[in-house]
């Protein structure tokens, strides 16, 4: 039951990927593009998945557990320090070389083109640098 | 501005809210694909066997509508194999060091109103901006 909650969920996000157009670089970086010929659509999608996520937290964190496990699971580090800032500017900066970040390119990586396969191949080998550090 | 150009937009973005929603509402977790994807080589912070079935349904999502919808899905206008891998390697390990990436900061920590989401997606955003700038207007490697 378990894993086809998860099976699920990652259907449901992938369809809002493609849908909100995020599966699509060259419109993400056309959003990054602030300086330039900037197209906001891409707000719109971080701001209806905000407050949707937001009134549904709000909801659910009202109840004592989730449906199929016994405790909530949520990230308890609250340190902004410099790995933090430093691993989230170099996020941006592969980012925003790009235009894939980790979910619209798990997605787009379906096409089996050779520039997504290369892509998902490095990031999972720095996954596994970080891990080899930790 | 007509508000229907961006109806899909929030369409989209409602769906990922969801599936975020969801997420919690079954499983207790946050919703952050960076974390979920990592947990498939580490296992270190829950069964393998739920992220590989996460990334599965993400798979499939984006395959199904590669089949049925042309354009759905799109290739990087970036071409070179060399700045693809540099790319997903700073990507991979930023969102190690960072815990988290647009999904995990972006969507949930926000919503969660944790102040260390809201520094980590300032710096990503303001880090991904800047990276446009530079390659776009000042390098003109010219991919847009």
């Amino acid at each position: 039951m378990k894993i086809l909650s998860y099976f699920f969920i990652g259907i449901v996000f992938g369809v809002g990927l493609i849908l909100s157009g995020m599966t699509l670089p060259l419109k993400v970086l056309g959003f990054l593009d602030i300086f330039g010929n900037w197209d906001p659509t891409l707000a719109f999608v971080m701001g209806a998945a905000v407050i949707t996520t937001t009134a549904g937290y709000q909801l659910i964190l009202r109840r004592s557990s989730p449906i199929l496990e016994n405790s909530f699971s949520l990230p308890t580090v609250r340190a902004i320090d410099t790995k933090l800032l430093l691993g989230a500017c170099m996020f941006g900066m592969g980012w925003g070389l790009v235009g894939f970040c980790p979910g619209p390119v798990l997605t787009a990586v379906s096409s089996l083109t050779a520039g997504t396969i290369t892509f998902v191949c490095a990031m999972f080998a720095g996954f596994w640098v970080v891990g080899l550090a930790k | 501005m007509d508000i229907l150009q961006y109806s899909d937009a929030i369409l989209g973005g409602a769906t990922i809210g969801l599936a975020a929603t969801l997420l919690l509402l079954l499983n207790g977790r946050v919703l952050g694909i960076s974390g979920i994807a990592a947990n498939i080589i580490s296992g270190q912070s829950y069964s393998r066997k739920y992220s590989i079935s996460f990334v599965c349904g993400l798979f499939l999502a984006g395959w199904t509508a590669f089949r049925l919808i042309p354009g759905a899905l799109a290739d990087s206008p970036v071409t070179d194999l060399k700045i693809l891998a540099l790319a997903g390697l700073l990507v991979g390990i930023g969102t190690r060091l960072g815990n988290g990436c647009t999904s995990g900061h972006g969507v949930c920590g926000l919503s969660r109103f944790s102040k260390r989401s809201l520094f980590a997606t300032i710096a990503f955003m303001a880090s991904a901006i800047a990276t446009v700038y530079l390659t776009q207007h000042i390098w003109e490697l010219g991919q847009l």
